[in-house]
């Protein structure tokens, strides 16, 4: 489903992705770990299309697309989705109103019909008892004076309604109790099927518990310094990232003379 | 029929095929302002003394004054002997034969904004008999509110059928010494609106301009007057979204408020004025004096605007609470883009006792639009347990462009409070990417948030107007993104 080649990305004129290789299929939940700085949300809003992770070389290859060529808000269309690690807040628009707008947009892509406020309202319905969120949640500004948690349980609330292709989670664990964490993840876990793919972003191995990962890669200075089973990301448990960052270091060298 | 009905429709044959299309077109009125000039308008429209004495006098004292130059607005000097002060509401030259020789941008936007086809023509200023069509809606329309013992006519025929409630009302609210612009006004006005609603009633409908035949080609220098008698309450829709055009680039209308005991007047206006091409040029100057007198004790008056169009708007829709227990509003959506300029805002005289007043204005900049709130709360030295509650929002979008806030208070009375609040802000590059990553296009999102912001305004406006308002915003923004 998802095929980054030779991706390199930088922000504000320093490089902070220099050759990330991925390749993702549908049905997979791969998961991203690594130290802070090293490009793991880089690599996510630029997948995303954010406009200052500016592409300096490799290809991203999207359900057969060429998903860099795509605006934003298009490849939203054709089914991605980002849960941001700090969602903004936006003033006198409501969740419910945000949420419906992008989910009829969506539709109006793929030929569906647009659904009303009623018929919109069931479904969201349902998917709120699932995240365990009070209604009331829907008719306040989106994200305003929402606690961290709460932020979180709304991104994966709006995944549940938009029903993404390829869901990249960045840091969606950090700052959830453990209450949270499992309504979290028990909403990750229903959306995974055989025709979706997800790509978790985390610091942390505890997310991981319940949301079983097929792959574990790890990023660190741009790269991906190793890939694994889910073993890897115990081991990093164990271990820290001290010893792969070593490792990082000889096979950056190693790697310099055979990437440009 | 009715009686009235007859007479209303003799009105209109007096109108468009006697009077107005030969007589004016053989006698075209050479531009410039004069004595003669005015007499030759109040003789055309058939005046009784009084009205034209009250117009040589706002005239003479027009002379002793001059222009202000005090708001953050700037244009080029306005030749006042280079306007034509009267022309005829059915002149046929320069009016197109169909929409097919209309500005396809203008049909664009009246096809954008859902305007249906009839309205069109009319907006469009096409040359059609298709006023006849509408003078049968406005027939059965006045029937109604004629058995309530409502008025609702033109200035013109108020000034014939009713002078003594004229007479009485005229000027009490904005005389013409009050500014430049009014005294102008009150010496040239062309026609506008009349409402009277009498003592214990409550008017059934909303009462729309577009329901007065000839609105558009009036709207030079309109006079709009509208009393509530004691208990009455009025809803009263000024403008409406489409853009309408208009050879005459200054509009300095006067609309009077009266409101009596326990009273209500609602004003709402959505307007929409050309706003001159992408660079500014061409588009129409909107100086208004609006002022409600809250007159007795126990009434209300509100305004409610959105204001996307004019090049420039200079307005200050204002309430003078003389009545005890009276209450004043003040809602107000003023979007400036590309080159528009805007000063706007409000009065809120305070000088019964516990009277209370409401301001909310959310200022809108794009492209290099400017825009400034200007408002004054003042407290009388008697207006005991005053209160009032400001609250002034601007939105930037994009970085060219500006907003300014001059709030004046002047309190002379300690029991009073008055609260002010403010906020600027911009749609930030997280915001539209995080609306975007939803699936949204750039331009939705700024809709969305925009409307969010304006939402406060918007749910004060009757709900027609309030849809035709939101689709507005959306309309204007265009070209505000990227």
């Amino acid at each position: 489903m998802l095929e980054i080649s030779r991706l390199q990305v930088g922000v504000d004129g320093k490089k902070i992705l220099r050759g990330i290789d991925l390749s993702v299929k549908a049905g997979e939940v791969h998961a991203i770990m690594g130290p802070n700085g090293s490009g793991k949300s880089t690599l996510a809003h630029a997948l995303a299309g954010r406009e200052d992770c500016v592409v300096t070389g490799g290809a991203v290859v999207y359900l057969g697309r060429d998903l860099l060529a795509l605006a934003p808000e298009e490849r939203a269309h054709e089914g991605l989705f980002l849960a941001f690690q700090y969602p903004v807040e936006i003033p006198g628009v409501s969740n419910v109103y945000l949420l419906k707008a992008a989910l009829n947009a969506q539709r109006r892509h793929r030929g569906e019909p647009e659904l009303d406020a009623m018929e919109f309202l069931q479904l969201v319905k349902d998917r709120m008892t699932l995240m365990r969120m009070d209604e009331s949640l829907l008719y306040r500004a989106v994200n305003e004076g929402f606690s961290g948690g709460e932020k979180k349980r709304n991104e994966i609330l709006q995944m549940a309604v938009l029903q993404p292709r390829l869901a990249i989670l960045d840091e969606t664990d950090s700052g959830l109790d453990i209450d949270a964490l499992q309504i979290v993840a028990q909403g990750v876990n229903s959306l995974r099927s055989p025709d979706r793919a997800i790509v978790l972003i985390t610091h942390y191995q505890r997310l991981l518990d319940y949301v079983v990962p097929d792959r574990v890669h790890v990023l660190a200075n741009g790269w991906i310094v190793k890939s694994g089973s889910r073993e890897l990301a115990l081991e990093l448990e164990r271990q820290g990232y001290g010893w792969i960052e070593d490792g990082a270091l000889q096979s950056v060298s190693a790697a310099g003379a055979e990437h440009p | 029929m009715s009686a009235s009905t007859t007479g209303f429709d003799e009105l209109i044959s007096r109108e468009y095929q006697h009077g107005f299309v030969t007589d004016l077109e053989a006698d075209a009125l050479p531009s410039g302002l004069s004595e003669d000039v005015i007499r030759l308008i109040s003789a055309k429209k058939n005046e009784p003394a009084f009205m034209l004495a009250w117009r040589l006098a706002a005239y003479r004292h027009w002379l002793t004054m001059t222009e202000p130059h005090w708001a953050t607005v700037q244009h080029p000097p306005i030749d006042y002997q280079s306007i034509v002060y009267y022309s005829a509401p059915m002149a046929q030259k320069n009016r197109p034969n169909s929409l097919d020789e209309v500005d396809p941008e203008l049909l664009r936007t009246y096809e954008k904004l859902g305007v249906p086809l009839r309205e069109r023509e009319l907006l469009a200023g096409v040359a059609v008999d298709a006023v006849f069509d509408s003078v049968s809606v406005a027939t059965t329309f006045r029937e109604k509110l004629a058995q309530l013992g409502i008025v609702f006519c033109s200035f013109s025929d108020a000034v014939q059928h009713h002078p003594e409630l004229v007479r009485k009302y005229l000027g009490s609210v904005v005389p013409h010494t009050d500014n430049f612009f009014a005294a102008l006004n009150s010496a040239v006005f062309s026609d506008g609106s009349f409402c009277y609603i009498p003592p214990g009633v409550r008017c059934p409908m909303e009462l729309s301009t577009y329901f007065r035949i000839n609105a558009q080609n009036t709207g030079q220098f309109e006079r709009t007057l509208i009393i509530a008698d004691k208990g009455a309450y009025v809803s009263y829709l000024e403008g409406c979204t489409a853009p309408m055009r208009d050879e005459n680039q200054l509009h300095a209308a006067v609309v009077e408020l009266i409101a009596l005991e326990g009273a209500q007047i609602r004003y709402s206006t959505v307007q929409n004025w050309y706003p001159g091409d992408a660079s500014g040029k061409g588009g129409i100057y909107n100086f208004v004096t609006k002022r409600g007198d809250c007159r007795e004790a126990n009434s209300k008056i509100s305004w409610t605007q959105v204001e996307t169009g004019s090049a420039i708007t200079w307005k200050y829709p204002s309430v003078v609470l003389q009545g005890d227990n009276s209450i004043g509003e003040f809602y107000s959506v003023a979007l400036t883009n590309h080159y528009q300029q805007a000063d706007t805002g409000t009065k809120m005289v305070h000088l019964g006792r516990n009277t209370r007043s409401t301001i909310l204005s959310k200022g809108i900049s794009a492209g290099r639009g400017t825009n400034a709130y200007r408002g004054l709360v003042k407290v009388g030295r008697a207006a005991e347990g005053a209160r009032n509650y400001t609250q002034c929002d601007s939105l930037l979008l994009g970085d060219r462009c500006s907003a300014h806030t001059f709030p004046y208070i002047e309190v002379k009375n300690p029991t009073a409070k008055v609260e002010h609040e403010a906020s600027t802000s911009r749609i930030g590059e997280d915001q539209l990417f995080y609306c975007r990553q939803r699936g949204l296009s750039p331009e939705d999102a700024v809709s969305m948030i925009v409307n969010g912001f304006c939402k406060e305004v918007f749910k004060e406006l009757p709900m027609e107007f309030a849809v035709e308002a939101q689709k507005l915003l959306g309309v204007s923004l265009e070209g505000s993104v990227g």
